[in-house]
């Protein structure tokens, strides 16, 4: 059997991986991007030179030939489902008996005017990054349009260079969307500290081009200019499916999958960033731009096309990023706000840099999830805790069993704790002592 | 704060470069004082002065045309005996070093102080205005890589090849011809004769210059980790335990006639350790020779094991060595060379436990003689083996090619492809030991970081994605993997040995 994969990223290498590790089907991965697989997460890394791009490759090149995983770098252009059949822009057939679409992301882009002038990207590909390193010679003030997590990283890569960075957010926070407030305020004193001017409540309008095509200002909704030599455009990611969006294939915003991760078409599978699921789990987003759930959407369809056929479940939420200086871990669902049912414990820092949420359930105080800023905290813990409903203040009082902070580091389960009891004093948390040298 | 570093570069260069000039400054005169101060056996006097007649005469602008007629008028001496077949008669050492360090005059020799101060403290300085105006530049402390792949002293630029080539040329100097630097061991003769009573060797020099550039280079550590405690306190050990143990109190030890003794280098990393000279002169210093003698097998036997099992090997590599030491002060810049191929660590595994066996092999001829008195074993001479040992390990590898290539192979080369201390310390480590590198489950988004700056070239990303924990026998428990993980992946960890292995499985993926 011959298996074709597009799309190179985690969710196509992992499937790759896994068929070989479990049968030996005939793999072809192809991919437009890059000969080999890389970590799209790393790619700000390349253009700040803490990496090379040969770092951000996880295996090292002999490894697709020892494991039969063939590549083929091309872009394919068409796909007949009835024939089985691929073509390639430059008119190769190739033929499959089943297919993966794993196709990723293209950057989101709404029609605002001048949003193809030079020096106006978004960052998805290894080319963008090299398109950056371009556009930005020379540049002196850029902006940042959508403050999400690839915002971040780009107004990072653009501070690594001296750039005077402007970001733009809708809401009234950084990331208002998705972080709690305190949260989305911690991270915003924390860009104003480095000396970025984060604009809020404020909606991109149009950009301006100089004679030369060059963008040189962008203009917003409520009528202010910026004067800028460049421009990233991060107001979000979607599926790319410019492929077979006209095709047999279902497609809403992404390629309709079912738990099994398969499409309408037999033989064909969607997984990754294009992959959308038909029935979500309730809260949880149809789409999953996520690298571990790409990892996991690939080990699943694996078991499934070897024969052994299975579900896709994503278990508890959890995601981690890091906004400059200040790591974020999160478990469980939390969004802005707590659920109706939910009760919400909050501690920060005097620093105003480091904190910690809980949001728990009313009626018996069970853990939902939690919130960590400059905080390390082990996966393990948080998911054992939130899977078997643990009690808010057992939480609290253990939370030194979760700390996961290099060696050495200041613990602030104490103060967490004080803060704790102080807001509920219904339930007192305490800390075990500890045993005296007990490695 | 960009002007006051580059003042402190400007400042840091113009030192280095006096220094740099001064083994070819100042006049050379041997007078028949200085000769016979230094050639202390009568009956070589008495042979060589004839030869030396004219030279004694003669005043030198450069050290090379001096070294090279005294050597020539020396050989030419011991030619007349080897053609007569007067074998007892060919003087072996011709103490070259100290001749040409006492005929120094003119330039350096009047300038001493001043030359100590500029090359050793107005340098120093200059570093540190390059390096304290980071605080100001970049004030918000966290881990910041930026630029170090494209910059040329830290991604193999020509500028860094300079760097090995000085590198190396100071390790051949230092070690093979040390005479030609003698202008630079006159700078700390005072500090020598302070501490130990005596004048400087170049080993003085050598052990000089080691502390001061770890002092310098770990203000930069702690500039750069300052929010990470964990490097704050490892560098400060690594500090302590240069100064005090590899620099002062040996010397101190001279200086009180005893045993010269470094307490924490421990054989094989310490390779003379059994060698004749060294046991004879602890057997000849009673209760303490034995002591010394005692502590350093008890270090072997005991200590070892018993601290890797548990802390890991990074209670001595990356706390307590002065190799290591040196790796993560002045090599820190270059730790991301290393070489992270598969092809890189089969090598590694081969010719570091290679080494290992040759130390032993090496060390067991050694005792064999001091204890049989026959200079052959199995019809190999023995001291054959040890100069061997002495010349390829103990000064090509962990010397020239172990901080000379820092620029070039990352900080690491001895220790990971080298040492045969670290060799033993790994396996302990592999097997048993409490210390691991944990990883947070299913966090790492296979960025790659860790593995770019893992000094001794470990694909900690290869586990790390795998949900899998971090035991290698060549981690030296640095934490810098740990500390430049954007993700919180990682924590280095003494745990129960139970379950070390283990990767992190999800429930949801224990199904399939
Ligand atoms: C800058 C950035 C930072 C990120 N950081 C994080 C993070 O910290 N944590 C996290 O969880 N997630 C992060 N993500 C998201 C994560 O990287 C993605 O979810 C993940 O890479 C998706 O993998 P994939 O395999 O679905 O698709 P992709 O990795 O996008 O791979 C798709 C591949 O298919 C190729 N392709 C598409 N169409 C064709 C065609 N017609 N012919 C041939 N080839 C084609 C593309 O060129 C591409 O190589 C980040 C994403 C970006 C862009
Ligand atoms: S694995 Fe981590 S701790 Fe070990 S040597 Fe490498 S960087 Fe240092
Ligand atoms: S640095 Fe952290 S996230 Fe990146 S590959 Fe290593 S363990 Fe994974």
């Amino acid at each position: 059997m011959k298996i074709v994969i597009i799309g190179n990223g985690i969710s196509g290498i992992t499937t790759a991986r896994y068929i070989r590790k479990q049968s030996d089907h005939e793999i072809l991965v192809i991919s437009a991007e890059s000969d080999h697989f890389f970590s799209r997460t790393a790619l700000m890394y390349i253009y700040m030179g803490h990496m090379k791009y040969e770092h951000t490759k996880p295996y090292e090149d002999w490894f697709w030939g020892k494991n039969r995983i063939e590549l083929k770098n091309a872009y394919i252009k068409n796909i007949d489902f009835d024939s089985k059949k691929l073509f390639t822009d430059k008119g190769e057939e190739i033929v499959y008996d089943k297919l993966v679409i794993s196709t990723g992301s293209i950057t989101n882009k709404f029609d605002w005017p001048g949003q193809d002038l030079k020096g106006v990207q978004g960052m998805v590909t290894k080319q963008d990054v090299e398109l950056m390193e371009e556009n930005t010679v020379g540049v002196t003030d850029a902006v940042v349009v959508g403050g999400g997590l690839i915002g971040i990283e780009m107004a990072e890569m653009l501070h690594s260079r001296n750039i005077n960075v402007n970001i733009l957010v809708r809401d009234n926070y950084y990331w208002g969307g998705i972080l709690p407030k305190e949260e989305a305020e911690l991270v915003g004193r924390h860009i104003a500290e480095h000396k970025m001017n984060l604009i809020t409540k404020s909606e991109l309008k149009e950009i301006v081009g100089d004679d030369k095509g060059k963008v040189k200002a962008i203009i917003t909704k409520d009528g202010k200019e910026i004067k800028c030599g460049f421009v990233a455009l991060t107001a979000g990611v979607s599926p790319n499916i410019s492929l077979v969006k006209d095709s047999k294939l279902e497609t809403d915003k992404g390629v309709l999958v079912n738990d099994y991760l398969e499409t309408n078409i037999e033989d064909v599978y969607a997984i990754g960033d294009c992959a959308q699921f038909r029935n979500p789990k309730e809260n949880h987003p149809p789409v999953e731009q996520l690298w571990y759930t790409g990892k996991m959407q690939g080990r699943v369809l694996a078991n499934t096309i070897c024969g052994t056929k299975t579900k896709y479940d994503r278990g508890i939420w959890f995601n981690s990023a890091k906004f400059l200086d200040i790591e974020y871990q999160t478990y469980g669902l939390m969004l802005k706000n707590p659920f109706d049912d939910e009760d919400t414990f909050y501690w920060e820092h005097p620093d105003g840099k480091i904190s910690m949420r809980a949001n728990f359930a009313k009626v018996d105080g069970s853990l939902r999830g939690f919130n960590f800023f400059g905080i390390r905290f082990k996966q393990t813990v948080a998911d054992d805790w939130i899977r078997n409903k643990k009690n808010i203040t057992h939480c609290i009082s253990n939370l030194h069993k979760g700390f996961f902070d290099t060696e050495f580091y200041k613990s602030y389960h104490k103060e967490i704790v004080e803060h704790f009891n102080k807001v509920h004093p219904k339930d007192q948390a305490k800390i075990a002592k500890k045993k005296f040298l007990v490695f | 704060m960009k002007i006051i570093r580059n003042i402190g570069l400007t400042i840091f260069l113009i030192c280095f470069a006096v220094f740099l000039s001064l083994p070819f400054l100042g006049k050379y005169k041997l007078t028949e004082k200085i000769f016979t101060e230094n050639f202390k056996d009568t009956e070589q006097q008495k042979l060589l002065k004839p030869a030396l007649k004219d030279f004694f005469k003669k005043e030198y602008n450069s050290n090379i045309s001096f070294i090279k007629d005294y050597n020539k008028a020396f050989d030419s001496v011991n030619d007349e005996f080897k053609k007569n077949k007067e074998w007892d008669k060919v003087i072996y050492d011709n103490h070259v070093f100290s001749i040409v360090k006492n005929s120094s005059q003119g330039f350096v020799k009047d300038n001493v102080a001043i030359l100590f101060i500029i090359c050793f403290v107005i340098s120093s300085l200059g570093g540190l205005m390059y390096m304290i105006p980071a605080l100001f530049i970049k004030p918000i402390a966290g881990i910041k890589n930026d630029h170090i792949f494209q910059r040329g002293i830290t991604n193999r630029g020509i500028i860094a090849f300079l760097f090995a080539a000085f590198l190396i040329t100071f390790y051949i100097f230092i070690y093979q011809k040390p005479a030609y630097l003698s202008n630079w061991v006159l700078l700390v003769d005072g500090l020598s004769n302070t501490l130990t009573g005596t004048n400087a060797s170049q080993w003085f020099l050598y052990g000089f210059l080691y502390c001061l550039i770890m002092l310098v280079m770990s203000v930069r550590m702690y500039i750069k980790y300052r929010d990470n405690n964990y490097q704050l306190l490892r560098t400060t050990s690594v500090l302590f335990f240069q100064i005090a143990f590899a620099f002062m109190i040996p010397n101190i030890l001279t200086n009180l006639q005893l045993p010269y003794m470094d307490f924490k280098n421990i054989w094989p990393l310490d390779y003379s350790f059994f060698f004749d000279y060294r046991l004879t002169e602890l057997a000849s210093n009673g209760m303490l020779g034995y002591w010394m003698l005692g502590w350093g097998i008890f270090l072997i036997i005991i200590g070892v094991p018993v601290m890797v099992y548990f802390f890991g090997k990074r209670w001595y590599c990356s706390w307590v060595c002065g190799c290591g030491g040196l790796a993560e002060t002045l090599g820190d810049p270059f730790r991301q060379l290393s070489d992270k191929s598969l092809k890189a660590w089969k090598y590694e595994r081969i010719i570091v436990h290679s080494v290992l066996v040759f130390a032993v092999v090496m060390t067991i001829a050694v005792l064999y003689t001091f204890f049989t008195g026959s200079s052959t074993l199995l019809g190999v001479d023995t001291y054959a083996i040890r100069q061997t040992y002495s010349f390829g390990i103990g000064f090509m590898f962990a010397g020239a090619i172990g901080t000379g290539f820092y620029p070039v192979m990352g900080s690491r080369v001895w220790c990971r492809f080298g040492c045969p201390l670290a060799a033993y310390l790994g396996i302990v480590q592999r097997f048993k030991s409490r210390f691991r590198i944990t990883t947070n489950g299913g966090q790492c988004i296979s960025c790659g970081n860790c593995s770019t700056f893992c000094e001794m070239g470990i694909d900690v990303r290869a586990y790390a994605q795998n949900g899998e924990n971090i035991i290698r026998s060549s981690c030296v428990g640095c934490g810098i993997c740990a500390a430049v993980c954007p993700r919180g992946v990682l924590k280095l960890e003494n745990l129960s040995e139970e379950g070390r292995f283990d990767a992190y499985v999800r429930p949801e993926e224990k199904a399939f």
